[in-house]
């Protein structure tokens, strides 16, 4: 049941970090104007620090196939109402 | 000790008395038969309302209320039928109370939150009869942008609506878990009765699609409260955007109605045919598949709203395909009463008639996902007649299947089977005599949702009502079989219908904890017609 | 004692792997009840390029930014408690958890001052779909902060109470999963709503 922390604190401070990092990164970017990237390149690097977040805080790393199940399903249904909406609402 | 043995005093789960018994219990039966009794008095009152609409329907002109009361009573009886009663019933009733039995659990994995569950549904009711002071008008689907103006109490239906979703969250959520974890030593998935199956698939829309309109209403609360503009274009907001999010639940919110119908119609038709259910895995797969496929069709509703073509266009298409999973289950039910030894007790009555409603309903789809007819049929009595055959003919007839099958489990006693038989006689001509005019008159143009109508309607109105008068008698006929069943039924056997699945290898009533020793299961619950039954 | 208990209720793998599941099948809900607003807010923004980047201006980006670092530290604070009680110390759980709930109540002020100021310069739910936007997801998500806050508490009393070691800590983990979670909305909340505009 409990999953090994030898260098637990360690993972987890490294993960901290790189969320520090990336959070600078983001804001940073948000400075320079690339248009219609900006919005990408926000929700890119805003998918890696929710990665960082879901994989190693939440220990998704490392848990079985049900789990992850659990977890991805979820993000189908999210895509499914906003792409469903915007067929809708795009091209009237 | 055999389980007969060990029944004791014969009341099994029934045994602790007083209310707080009951009001603390943490006992899935117990709290799978006070959501019975919850959904019954809101199927009676949701009744009540529309017998309301029927005699106003008999005149062309509005006689005896004002259109504003004939709004208040549609929307009511729609919205109670359909939060109160339908959605709990089968679900939270019937599926409390057999889940973990079925599973050879001693009870579901989450047992305090099922509970909560439970008071989180009472709030939510006691919230929307709140509500009543300024009664609901808008019809339960609830439109903006007229639920976002009218002067009715949309915030605090809002909550109370909430609440309910609420509550049928944490039950979904307690069913996947239980389903997953609590299964009985040598119980693989494929040996689980078909009734789990339909349970578990059931389970994954409530969690998925009620949060969606549970926000809806936050939104809608939110929208007039404090002024949130997301469905009001004079702020640049969309009235079909709710409709979006409104119908992204309330689609597969009707596969949550019938999944759960159909998996008792796979429980009931096996044991009355002495046959082992055709095409298991088919049947089991066809669940999940509905469960899928009803995610993928909810514009279907809003055809006329506006969306762009290719939205209609993708909906419609989509839409055709959940009719193959639907007639896998048809067919592999048909298949196993084929040569069967078939007899007629009431709950092979009544789920014999979902099949045959609810073919009925089904095929009635397609002239609907047709954009073609759906511009002619959309708010018509058409409409009205389809969601009945499928709901009332499929649903509440399933509903009726499980309360007849699963009686003498649930009370230790056997209901009247003549009592039973007149009473589903009267509702099954009763049903058809008042919604099959409704096809007609809808096909000829008869809007839905009016409290007055063209005078060359009347004749098939007049039917209709009289129709529903037959019906309501059938009902209340059940309703005293079932009263009588609880005060002088027969003493129940812990096995009448001679059936596999777990729950019928226990006393009736049901024990209190269940099983006296976990079940281990070493094949599925369908082997009808050999040497063990 | 009324509803009987299986003896699997009693197994503590199966206890910790149910609890699990049943806390991400609720997380799914959340993924959903928020998606319904992000999809809102993919609609509003395609439709007003202009409106959006006009007005996220008005927010305040540094206190923005700075709400990022707080829940970030906070679900640091929460991965290093679970990992204190997994290794049998409970105290320096109760001092991460405590931790936490202060982050918490960080985000929280934080989020009082934003609201304050923008409701000085007359900006409110109402004034626009963006600024509905905004209130309705920073709200409903602050909500969930508080709703965090109460049950991170819960936890910490339990914890005082000693409730928790190496051979059990499943609310802990569980209570801690909900919170990665509610930061795990504020990183998407924060880009879409301050910086893309």
């Amino acid at each position: 049941m409990a999953h090994g922390s030898r260098g637990g604190t360690a993972v987890y401070l490294a993960v901290f970090a790189g969320l520090l990092a990336l959070t600078v990164v983001t804001v940073l970017a948000s400075y320079v104007d690339m248009g219609l990237m900006n919005v990408v390149v926000a929700l890119l690097i805003a998918s890696v620090k929710a990665s960082l977040v879901a994989l190693f805080f939440m220990h998704l790393k490392g848990e079985s196939r049900l789990v992850w199940g659990f977890a991805l399903v979820p993000l189908f249904f999210l895509a499914l109402i906003i792409l469903g909406t915007l067929v809708d609402t795009q091209l009237r | 000790m055999s389980e007969a043995a060990a029944a004791g005093t014969g009341r099994g789960y029934l045994e602790e008395r007083g209310w707080r018994s009951w009001a603390y219990t943490l006992d899935h039966k117990r709290i799978g038969v006070m959501y019975l009794w919850a959904t019954t008095v809101f199927f009676l009152l949701g009744g009540l309302f529309a017998m309301l609409l029927r005699l106003e329907l008999l005149s062309p002109q509005a006689k005896y209320f004002s259109h504003h009361a004939y709004n208040v009573f549609f929307t009511l009886h729609g919205a109670m039928m359909i939060f109160l009663f339908i959605i709990p019933a089968i679900p939270s009733g019937l599926g409390n109370f057999l889940i973990p039995l079925h599973l050879g659990a001693r009870d579901v994995v989450f047992p305090r939150l099922n509970l909560a569950s439970f008071w989180i549904f009472v709030a939510g009711f006691l919230v929307i009869i709140g509500s009543l002071v300024a009664p609901m008008d808008t019809g339960w689907t609830f439109y903006t942008p007229y639920s976002a103006k009218t002067g009715a109490a949309v915030a605090t239906l809002s909550f109370g609506v909430f609440l309910i979703g609420m509550s049928s969250i944490l039950t979904g959520l307690n069913f996947i878990v239980t389903i997953h974890k609590l299964r009985a030593p040598g119980m693989t998935w494929n040996r689980m009765p078909l009734f789990l199956w339909g349970m578990y698939a059931t389970s994954i829309i409530q969690v998925v699609a009620t949060p969606v309109v549970g926000v809806t209403f936050l939104l809608l609360a939110a929208e007039r409260l404090l002024g949130v503009g997301f469905f009001d274009p004079s702020k640049g907001g969309d009235p079909v955007l709710f409709q979006h999010f409104f119908w992204f639940y309330s689609h597969p919110v009707v596969y949550v109605m019938i999944l759960p119908a159909m998996g008792i119609v796979s429980e009931v038709i096996p044991v009355f045919s002495r046959k082992p259910i055709f095409g298991y895995k088919a049947i089991a797969y066809s669940s999940l598949a509905i469960a899928f496929i009803g995610f993928l069709v909810w514009g279907h509703h809003m055809f006329t709203s506006g969306m762009s073509p290719l939205a209609n266009a993708i909906f419609s298409f989509l839409t055709f395909f959940v009719a193959v999973p639907t007639a896998v289950k048809v067919f592999n039910w048909i298949a196993t009463l084929y040569r069967g030894s078939i007899t007629f007790e009431s709950p092979m009555l009544y789920a014999l008639t979902f099949i045959f409603l609810f073919i009925v309903g089904g095929l009635t789809g397609p002239f609907l996902g047709a954009m073609a007819t759906n511009v002619q049929l959309h708010d018509t009595y058409f409409v009205v007649a389809h969601f009945h055959y499928t709901m009332m003919g499929g649903t509440v007839m399933g509903f009726f299947a499980g309360l007849h099958y699963w009686f003498p489990k649930m009370t230790g006693k056997m209901l009247d089977e003549k009592r039973a038989r007149l009473a589903w006689a009267l509702i099954f001509i009763g049903f058809n005599v008042t919604f099959f005019t409704m096809f007609i008159v809808g096909v000829r143009g008869m809007p839905r949702r009016y409290a007055e109508y063209l005078p060359k309607f009347q004749t098939e109105n007049v039917i209709s009502t009289i129709g529903s008068a037959i019906l309501t008698i059938g009902i209340l006929v059940m309703a005293w079989n079932f009263v009588q069943g609880l005060r002088k039924g027969a003493k129940a056997p812990g096995n009448p219908w001679r059936s596999l699945t777990l729950e019928w290898q226990v006393a009736s009533p049901a024990p209190t904890e269940n099983f006296h020793e976990i079940p281990q299961v070493a094949d599925w619950p369908y082997g009808y017609g050999t040497r063990k039954a | 004692m009324s509803g009987g208990h299986s003896a699997e209720h009693h197994d503590p793998v199966v206890a910790f792997e149910a609890a699990k599941l049943g806390v991400w099948t609720f997380l799914a809900t959340e993924v959903l009840l928020f998606g319904a607003l992000f999809t809102a807010y993919t609609v509003f923004r395609l439709k007003f390029p202009e409106l959006f980047h006009a007005e996220h201006e008005k927010l305040n980006r540094v206190l923005g930014a700075v709400n990022t670092v707080v829940l970030i530290t906070s679900s640091l604070t929460v991965a290093l408690g679970i990992d204190a009680v997994k290794r049998g110390k409970a105290r320096l759980l109760q001092w991460y958890f405590g931790a936490t709930i202060a982050l918490a109540g960080v985000f929280l002020c934080v989020k009082y001052v934003e609201y304050s100021e923008k409701f000085h310069h007359g900006l409110f739910p109402g004034t626009n779909i963006f600024f509905s936007l905004y209130y309705m997801m920073t709200g409903i998500h602050g909500i969930h902060v508080i709703a965090g806050m109460g049950v991170l508490g819960y936890i910490l009393v339990l914890a005082r109470r000693g409730r928790f070691s190496e051979a059990y800590y499943t609310p802990v983990e569980m209570v801690g999963l909900y919170w990665h979670f509610v930061d795990l909305v504020w990183i998407y909340l924060f880009p879409l709503l301050y910086l893309a505009g």
